[in-house]
Formats: C-alpha cells, structure tokens, sequence
C-alpha cells in the first residue's frame, strides 16, 4: 500500500485544515495517527498463564486495576489477540504449543514477556526442563521484570507496549 | 489410635513375609523383598483390621553407591482407622517391580512418574511411558548421575520453522552459593578452573 508515512504534522497547511474543521464537528489527522490510536486502544491479550504470574495477569483484569479502560480485553483464542502476555514459567515441553499460539494470532501481534521465568528462566534457569527465557521460542516485545511483577507492573508494561506502537506503528507491514 | 496401630501391626507381622516393621513418628513402616510386594499391599488393603484404601504417593530414592541402587516407597492411608503406612523395597537397575495397579487402580501415573524420574520399571504396567518430562527426552532426571541442566535445551529456528533441541549451552556461569562473606562477592566456577590451570 502507497501511502506516505512521513506526513509532517505539524505543517502550514495541516494547521490550517484544523483550524478550519475544528469548530464543525470533525477532526483532521493523519491516517497513522487513527491507525495508531485504534490499535493502542484495542489491545486485546492472550492469556497464556504458565504459573503464578498467571494471578497477577488475572488482578490486572479486574476491577481494581481495570485494564479494560484501556480497550484491552481478555481473548480465550489466539485467533482473536493482539497481544500475548507470556506469564509465567515456560517448559521445554509446552514451547512448541506456545509457538503454535503465536504462529494463529493474526497480523500485527505483540508479545508481552511478563516475570523473570518467561524472561530469562527466571529461577528454574538451570534446570534441565525449562526454557531460558521465552524470546528463545517467539519474538518478545516488552520484557515486564518482577517475581512475579506486580499487577500495576503488567500495566505499566501495557503502556509500555502502546507506546512503542505510537512510536512506529504504521500501516506498513 | 495406637491401639490400631498396634493391631495392624500385629495383623501384617502374623501373615506376611516381612524384613523389618517399625512404628516411627505414629506410622507403620514396613520394608519387604520385591517378591513379596504384592502379597504385602494385598493384605494390608483387605485385611479388616488394616484397610489401607488409599495410595497416597509412590516414592523413589536413588543411592548410587548401594548395590539395590533405587529405594520405591509406597505410601497408603486407611481413612477407617486414620492411619497411615509406608511399604519400602529395594532393587538395583536391573530388576523390575511388579506393577500394583491391578490392587490399586490408582497407581497407574504414579508408577509411570517414577519410571519417567529414575527409569524403574513395572512388569504388567498397562501403560508404562513417560508422564511429565518432554516428548522424546532422554535420560532420567532425578537419578544422581543425571546433570542439573540436562543434556539438550531448545530454541525455535527461523530458517526450519520449527523447534530445534541442542546440546545446552549455558549464557550463565553456575554459581557458588556458599558465600562466607557477603561482602567479598561471589566465587565463579569458570573463572576458579581457569585461574588453576
């Protein structure tokens, strides 16, 4: 798709189609800025809960913490994620059925490694059953550190995430 | 209760071949030969002053340096009498155990977990295969012998789109926790063999 990314905006003519749009009820902006803003806003997760972590993924769901001001919902189906959220230990047994997740979620996915198991095996590194560190299995986005992070953590983590897809987001794939 | 206790015991001591019987910590403990075993938990199940119902867990114990290398426990509860035993038996690698599933249905994954974690194996298991380790792993991790980090770890590869195994290699260094002073730091293994040499 031909579209051009680098729309300056704040140039002379952007600033004065807003003016003119601006008391009639409509807003201008460019088409990466609603793209952008309709993904942050949408990041529906994943939930890939391996161990104790899983807890905390499920505090920051509830009303308390409430991520769902953020548009982001809880998926039972990779099918219907944007965002997987790895919480919790990963085993060598259970790698190849978190790739198989990742490999359904549709274009573009994100990958939230939350806890210092799915980081980098956290404290089972040593042993002979677990995978050091989840990036070993699927590209991660944000690391999220802690033993588990706390629930505010994974929030934090989340904006962390919407922040980079701000950053260089756009419709390019 | 130790009425029970006593009545058990004297139940399982008059029938049944027995190397050692003991009451430690208000549980019986029994230990028998591999050929007995079967006797044993049959009784200890039907017999009416025993009624040991339930298994609660079946045990393994790796002893490199005895001849009958691997110690299996069998741990049962008789909730009519609310106690508890213990049946201990040795044998080396070699030997198998008879499989007790046809008393207790029961111990079916038990048996097989400890297969899976010290490669025991039960003659008549109906379904003796590895229970949790990875598919296709190699070795038995809990015997002694077995390295802490295993032999393989995984990773995904881009190019063959799959899940590949090989030989582990570690970004980390041990590390030896057995610090004298927590202010000189940690000593590292590599760096220690390295300064020998």
């Amino acid at each position: 798709m031909a579209i051009n990314t680098n729309i300056e905006e704040t140039s002379p003519e952007l600033e004065r189609l807003k003016k003119l749009y601006a008391d009639k009820g409509f807003v201008v902006t460019s088409i990466n800025n609603l793209i952008n803003w309709a993904r942050t806003g949408s990041l529906h997760w994943m939930t890939f809960g391996l161990a104790c972590c899983a807890v905390e993924m499920m505090h920051v769901g509830t009303p308390r913490y409430d991520v769902e001001r953020f548009g982001a919902a809880p998926r039972a189906s990779p099918r219907h994620a944007d965002v997987l959220i790895v919480a919790g230990t990963l085993t060598n047994k259970m790698a190849a059925a978190l790739r198989k997740a990742y490999d359904q979620m549709p274009e573009p996915r994100y990958v939230i490694s939350m806890g210092s198991c799915a980081n980098g095996g956290g404290y089972y590194h040593y042993s002979y059953s677990v995978v050091r560190g989840c990036d070993r299995i699927i590209p991660v986005d944000v690391y999220v550190p802690g033993c588990p992070p706390t629930a505010e953590g994974l929030l934090y983590g989340l904006l962390q995430l919407q922040k980079k897809i701000r950053r260089e987001g756009n419709i390019k794939r | 209760m130790s009425e029970q206790i006593e009545m058990a015991k004297a139940a399982i001591e008059k029938n049944c071949k027995l190397n050692d019987i003991d009451v430690n910590l208000g549980q019986l403990q029994l230990s028998v030969d591999p050929a007995n075993l079967i006797l044993v938990i049959d009784f200890v199940k039907n017999d009416p002053s025993c009624e040991f119902k339930q298994i609660t867990d079946i045990a393994g114990v790796d002893f490199p340096e005895n001849e009958k290398r691997f110690e299996v426990i069998y741990h049962f509860l008789s909730f009519r009498f609310n106690l508890r035993l213990r049946v201990k038996t040795q044998i080396s690698e070699e030997e198998s155990l008879p499989s007790i599933t046809s008393i207790f249905p029961a111990a079916n994954w038990f048996e097989r977990e400890a297969f899976d974690m010290y490669g025991i194996t039960f003659t008549d298991h109906p379904d003796l295969r590895r229970i949790l380790t990875d598919y296709g792993f190699e070795g038995y991790p809990l015997r002694k012998d077995f390295p802490l980090t295993g032999n393989v770890e995984i990773r995904y590869d881009e190019i063959d789109k799959k899940i590949v195994h090989e030989p582990v290699k570690l970004q980390q260094d041990f590390r030896n926790f057995d610090i004298q002073s927590p202010w000189e730091g940690t000593k590292y293994l590599n760096k220690e063999a390295k300064e020998s040499e």
